[in-house]
């Protein structure tokens, strides 16, 4: 049977992207692994004809440039980020093919964690993982593999046990997880491996075809720039040592258990239609008339983590968009879940609204101490203030600032848990500004809180810090 | 019946880097460097032409895309 072994037509045949030297070779120095591998996933894209739904992710390393040469989708991601990437495509995409190229540095030291969370999610998609035991493009540092004695330049005297640690055994370890499908890892040392390796990534990118599942497969490839050898010594010297700590074979396969489509991820992105409705749902209610506004709200609410702080914002937010205005709501919170600091900036404005942050306020909600003296002197003159001032200790200054002290915590422990002191605020804040009715906001309140049993306390809180203030006022 | 049709090799002069990789690979020793350089300033690899059965190793030995053809008709 006549055969002619050339160029896969999945390869540019003009690499018009690219910006320097010949358009007809690679980047890649003399003897460089990256380019065998290319040629042959090329070539199974072409046999297995699924080019024109492939997407090529590249990230940093030396096959940064992976779309100057493949003509297929392609996406260049940041360093480490290859998998999380191509599970984005992938999802979004369901019938396309995702192949992630990933470099030892790539995979498997700042992208580790998507390594191992794309491989545990059993993601759809292909890892092609060229470990070459250095970072070549940034010029020979040790890499997660590096071998024990090997020297690069931030290991001049050869990496060691004790103050490097053990090179990373990716495959090893990505065999423990029950959901890939297939791992295996192959060499380019010489021709058998070579072969093998073609085979390797042709099963895998087939397993992704059919939909069964995640496929890795670790090429040990020979870097002879970073290593410092010629071609056919690279070639040598990955027999000879890179195969003793990094042991040829299949790690794991459990494709024919696996049915076809089984580990498809049909994601159903909203349509469009959907959106538009949703929103126009939350913009205006089913019986409540858009109100007009005054003035617009800039608000800042501050206080513990823990106070509702976040959901007092989101409450305001909800209630201005009801009313049909534009609204924002921006968090900003300490790692804490509980008793650092947290607050959320929130506008509801008639126009449309630039920066979601609030630097100079016309409201804040004050319900702790130092949030009162970080944030009153930023409020605009002639502004409101609400301070529980059963907490806090100071006083605003009345000359400037329409101030409300109100005890929030205690109303609301009276009401029945101090849980719903921000609540109480809401209710002050509605009052004092009269932006919003009572029934207006409280017709709100029932659609929003999420559990019903709360309705009722939600509600009582509300009435409390709004009869506090009319009484007070 | 015409010529018996041979399998052959053919290096690309110009997109070949000099690597010798296809040279270590090639079960018949049928590919030697030349003592020319190309533009590029590689000694490129070329086929001595006559043994080659097509085997296809160096193609896939070879880590640029258009360097090597190889036809076994
Ligand atoms: C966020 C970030 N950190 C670090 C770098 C620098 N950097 C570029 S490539 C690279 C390592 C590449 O090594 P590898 O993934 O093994 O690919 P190779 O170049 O060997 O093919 C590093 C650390 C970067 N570009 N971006
Ligand atoms: S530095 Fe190493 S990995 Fe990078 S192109 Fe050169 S040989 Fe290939
Ligand atoms: S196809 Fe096989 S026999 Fe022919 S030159 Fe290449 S390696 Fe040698
Ligand atoms: S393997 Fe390719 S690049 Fe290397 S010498 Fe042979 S033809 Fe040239």
């Amino acid at each position: 049977m006549s055969k002619v072994f050339e160029q896969p037509h999945s390869l540019y045949s003009e690499f018009e992207r690219k910006t320097a030297g010949s358009k007809k070779t690679t980047h890649y120095c003399p003897g460089c692994g990256h380019g065998n591998v290319h040629k042959m996933i090329a070539e199974a894209l072409d046999d297995l004809e699924i080019a024109e739904r492939s997407v090529f992710v590249s990230p940093v390393g030396c096959s940064v440039f992976g779309y100057y040469y493949f003509n297929s989708g392609n996406f260049q991601s940041a360093h480490g980020r290859a998998a999380a990437v191509a599970t984005g495509v992938k999802r979004a995409n369901p019938d396309s093919v995702v192949i992630s190229y990933q470099g030892d540095g790539d995979l498997a030291a700042i992208g580790t964690a998507e390594t191992i969370h794309a491989a545990n999610r059993g993601e759809n998609i292909t890892v092609i993982f060229i470990n070459n035991a250095i970072y070549g493009m940034t010029g020979g540092q040790m890499a997660p593999t590096t071998m024990i004695g090997q020297r690069s330049t931030t290991t001049p005297r050869g990496r060691s046990e004790v103050d490097h640690g053990n090179p990373v055994r990716v495959c090893e370890m990505l065999a423990t997880l029950p959901a890939p499908t297939y791992i295996e890892r192959v060499g380019l040392g010489n021709s058998k491996q070579i072969m093998k390796a073609r085979k390797a990534i042709r099963k895998a990118l087939k397993i992704q075809k059919e939909g069964r599942g995640y496929s890795f497969v670790e090429i040990l490839a020979p870097c002879p720039t970073g290593w410092k050898m010629d071609p056919p010594q690279a070639r040598d010297h990955l027999l000879d040592t890179m195969e003793e700590i990094f042991p040829l074979g299949v790690y794991k396969d459990i494709s024919d258990e696996r049915e076809e489509h089984s580990w498809d991820r049909l994601s159903s992105p909203f349509e469009v239609e959907k959106r538009h409705e949703y929103l126009q749902a939350m913009k205006t209610p089913l019986d409540l008339e858009p109100i007009e506004l005054p003035t617009d709200l800039n608000c800042k609410f501050a206080g513990f983590g823990g106070q509702g702080i976040l959901t007092l914002g989101l409450f305001l937010a909800q209630v201005g968009m009801k009313a049909g205005h534009q609204v924002s709501w921006f968090p900003a919170y300490g790692p804490e879940m509980r008793g650092g600091t947290a607050n959320c900036s929130v506008n509801v404005s008639r126009e449309r609204i630039g920066a979601p942050t609030v630097e100079h306020p016309n409201v804040l909600v004050a319900m702790n101490q130092p949030s009162l003296e970080m944030f009153e002197k930023d409020i605009v003159d002639g502004g409101w203030i609400f301070v529980d001032s059963g907490i806090c200790t100071g006083e605003p200054d009345r000359e400037r600032l329409k101030v409300t002290m109100i005890p929030a915590a205690e109303i609301a422990d009276k009401v029945g848990t101090p849980k719903v002191a921000n609540v109480v605020m809401l209710g002050a804040l509605c009052a004092a500004t009269e932006m919003f009715p009572a029934d207006y906001v409280k017709d709100t309140l029932k659609v929003i809180v999420k559990r019903q049993e709360l309705v009722d306390m939600n509600l009582k809180a509300f009435d409390a810090g709004w009869e506090f203030v009319r009484k007070d006022g | 019946m015409a010529t018996e049709l041979k399998p052959y090799m053919e290096v690309d002069f110009e997109l070949c880097k000099g690597c010798q990789l296809c040279i270590d690979v090639c079960p018949k020793g049928v590919i030697a460097i030349s003592d020319k350089l190309n533009s590029s300033s590689y000694h490129p690899a070329y086929y001595t032409g006559d043994g080659c059965t097509g085997c296809g190793l160096c193609f896939y030995a070879c880590p640029e895309p258009g360097a090597i053809r190889v036809v076994k008709p």
